[in-house]
């Protein structure tokens, strides 16, 4: 019979070692012995590992595959960048207004992944997949047509389907802001986050994930992921629950798609294409279903990975795909999990308690 | 609790012939009646004619050869399948359009014939699966980890403790429940059905493959639960010796006909069971 890890001690370690990560890498940017390109990767880090986390949600512990969580990430984006960018004169505090696009992307990111969970969560399986898949593209599509602006008569927004329609038809005032022009993306958007503002972030991903999954919830969550008429049987809303996951880690990856947005000049709708989702689905795989400390460690790693092999140039994503090949090979084989098992005694599976 | 029925115009429909309830249970209302309850599965009558009134401290039997449609009649009673035909009155109350969560929470429980357990979770969590309704906080609650979290888990911890203590599983809480021995693990459904805090306790061949000193400790418990928790327990079980020690009220099906009701030894002379199970007399 096997015996379950306590899961509090799995937790603590999980925020003590994100902060003494965070501390090790600011002490070493303060020092300055980072390079720019390093720390122009610290940032993205912070929010892919967000992503990650909240991905994690859905497909480890909910059980469900989305492919589709680039979108949320996207609506986050650039509703966060709107906040921003229209506070601008109303709030002068950076900090102040990256909290509020963090907010109010995770909120927009929540409603949109209730209407896109109502009708999705009906669904099962590969079908639910393809579905999810169909849906970040649609966001992603829905993105590109929206021209916003801003005056002092507050937003000017319109849906440029005909794709004739350009940022003069806002009729705006000549002090007005353009914030989103359509397939140019957002543009002159202020570098409001930092390094820390992502610790933060990623702490309170990791609180509310961690905190979730050990409470009644959770354990409704995985009970429905583990045997759904056994779930039903005891009294479980099966489409609540489900809809709680998807709806969580949808505003989720909002909140980290604001950071993300608001770390560069300029951000183009189609960096949440699918490709995108696909590469946290990797994180999420590499780091171990409903493993959220693993998922944090897979996204730092392969976020730095194809990134420090920039020097190979053309090499540079077949020697991503031969690390990534060779960690699943070294992940599953089990000599090597009984080698670890010998040299850490009191890792899980190294003792039967049969 | 001896007050007699109330009897809901239009809801309520007669007493089934036949009712099989122990003298202890004759003064109170019934915790269940089925009506003429039927499913058909395209042209096949899975299930037809279905009628049976349970006591409220009752423990019936619901035997029958392979295929007579047992397992159905609980998917019926847990509305796992919508019935075609007939009504079930739970405690008085028609059940008719509600949900299999609905179900549990009016007071049915259920275990199942092949094992469906949370089985990548601890043998603690399954039962405090089970408490799901028993001990409720918000979502919000659980996140922030405010005083009540601490508070309903930590009364969920100690009921399940105090629940596995009835077939002695404590020391199994930290295991994975997928990775028990088999026995064990039928004993953990009934003991996560039973923290539903049921009033009707549905158990689809709790013995299969127990031996038989663990099929023996198994009756025991049964009864020991009836008598606890002073609920209905209904079991299908091929089990005669079980079936026939334990069970007050009986009820025969074959080819989805109730065929025979009664007590032990009248359904062990009833010559249609005889034939049911070993053919006619040539």
């Amino acid at each position: 019979m096997k015996k379950l890890k306590t899961t509090t001690k799995i937790d603590f370690a999980t925020y003590a070692g994100v902060t003494l990560a965070f501390l090790l890498v600011y002490a070493l940017q303060q020092g300055g012995s980072l390079t720019n390109a390093m720390k122009s990767w610290l940032v993205p880090i912070c929010s892919f590992i967000v992503m990650a986390v909240s991905l994690n949600l859905v497909v480890g512990i909910s059980g469900e595959l989305s492919l589709g969580h680039a979108g949320f990430m996207s609506v986050g984006a650039f509703s966060g960048i709107v906040t921003a960018m229209s506070l601008t004169n109303a709030i002068p505090s950076g900090p102040v207004r990256l909290l509020l696009a963090i907010l109010v992307g995770a909120v927009f990111a929540a409603v949109t992944g209730v209407i896109v969970g109502v009708p999705v969560l009906r669904l099962r399986g590969d079908y639910l997949a393809i579905v999810t898949l169909a849906f970040g593209q649609i966001i992603k599509d829905l993105i590109n047509c929206l021209i916003v602006g801003y005056d002092s008569h507050g937003l000017h927004i319109i849906f440029n389907l005909d794709g004739l329609r350009s940022v003069s038809d806002l009729h705006m005032e000549e002090t007005g802001v353009a914030i989103i022009k359509g397939a140019q993306g957002a543009v002159g958007v202020p570098k409001l986050s930092s390094f820390f503002a992502g610790y933060l972030l990623v702490m309170v991903a990791l609180v509310i994930v961690l905190n979730l999954v050990r409470s009644r919830t959770g354990r409704a969550i995985m009970a429905i992921r583990d045997n759904r008429i056994a779930a039903e049987s005891v009294g479980i809303n099966v489409t609540k629950y489900r809809l709680i996951a998807f709806v969580t880690s949808a505003a989720l990856a909002g909140a980290a798609g604001a950071l993300f947005g608001l770390n560069y000049g300029g951000l183009l709708s189609s960096r949440f294409d699918f490709n995108t989702s696909i590469l946290v689905l990797v994180y999420v795989v590499l780091g171990g279903l409903g493993n959220i400390w693993g998922s944090v460690i897979a996204a730092t790693v392969l976020y730095i990975l194809p990134e420090a092999l920039r020097g190979f140039q053309d090499y540079r994503m077949l020697l991503y795909a031969v690390v990534l090949i060779l960690v699943m090979l070294a992940t599953n084989n089990e000599q090597l999990k009984a080698l670890l098992g010998r040299l850490i005694p009191k890792r899980k599976g190294a003792k039967s308690n049969g | 609790m001896a007050e007699k029925r109330v009897f809901e115009k239009g809801k309520m429909v007669p007493v089934p012939s036949q009712a099989i309830i122990p003298e202890r249970d004759s003064d109170k209302s019934p915790i269940l009646e089925c009506s003429h309850l039927g499913i058909d599965f395209g042209g096949l009558r899975a299930v037809d004619d279905f009628n049976l009134t349970l006591g409220r401290t009752e423990i019936a039997g619901l035997i029958g050869p392979n295929g007579a449609g047992k397992t159905t009649v609980f998917n019926l009673l847990t509305k796992v399948y919508q019935p075609t035909r007939g009504t079930i009155l739970l405690d008085g109350y028609d059940t008719a359009g509600k949900t299999p969560a609905q179900i549990n929470r009016m007071g049915i429980a259920r275990t199942f014939q092949n094992i469906r357990l949370f089985s990548a979770l601890s043998v603690e969590d399954n039962v405090k699966i089970g408490l799901h309704n028993q001990e409720p906080y918000s979502m919000f609650t659980g996140i922030l980890r405010l005083p009540k979290y601490w508070r309903q888990e930590k009364a969920a911890h100690e009921r399940a403790m105090e629940l596995l203590s009835i077939f002695d599983m404590q020391d199994l809480a930290a295991h994975e429940a997928g990775s028990l021995p088999y026995g064990a693990q039928r004993r953990l459904e009934i003991v996560r059905a039973l923290a539903t805090n049921p009033s009707l306790l549905l158990l689809d061949e709790p013995a299969a493959g127990m031996n038989p000193s663990e099929t023996a400790e198994l009756m025991e418990n049964i009864v020991k639960i009836r008598d606890t928790f002073q609920i209905a327990v209904m079991l299908i079980e091929h089990d005669m010796n079980l079936v026939m020690g334990i069970c007050e009220g009986i009820c025969v099906l074959n080819f989805g006909q109730v065929i025979a009701k009664g007590t032990a030894e009248e359904i062990q002379s009833n010559p249609t069971v005889i034939e049911a199970y070993l053919g006619k007399k040539k």
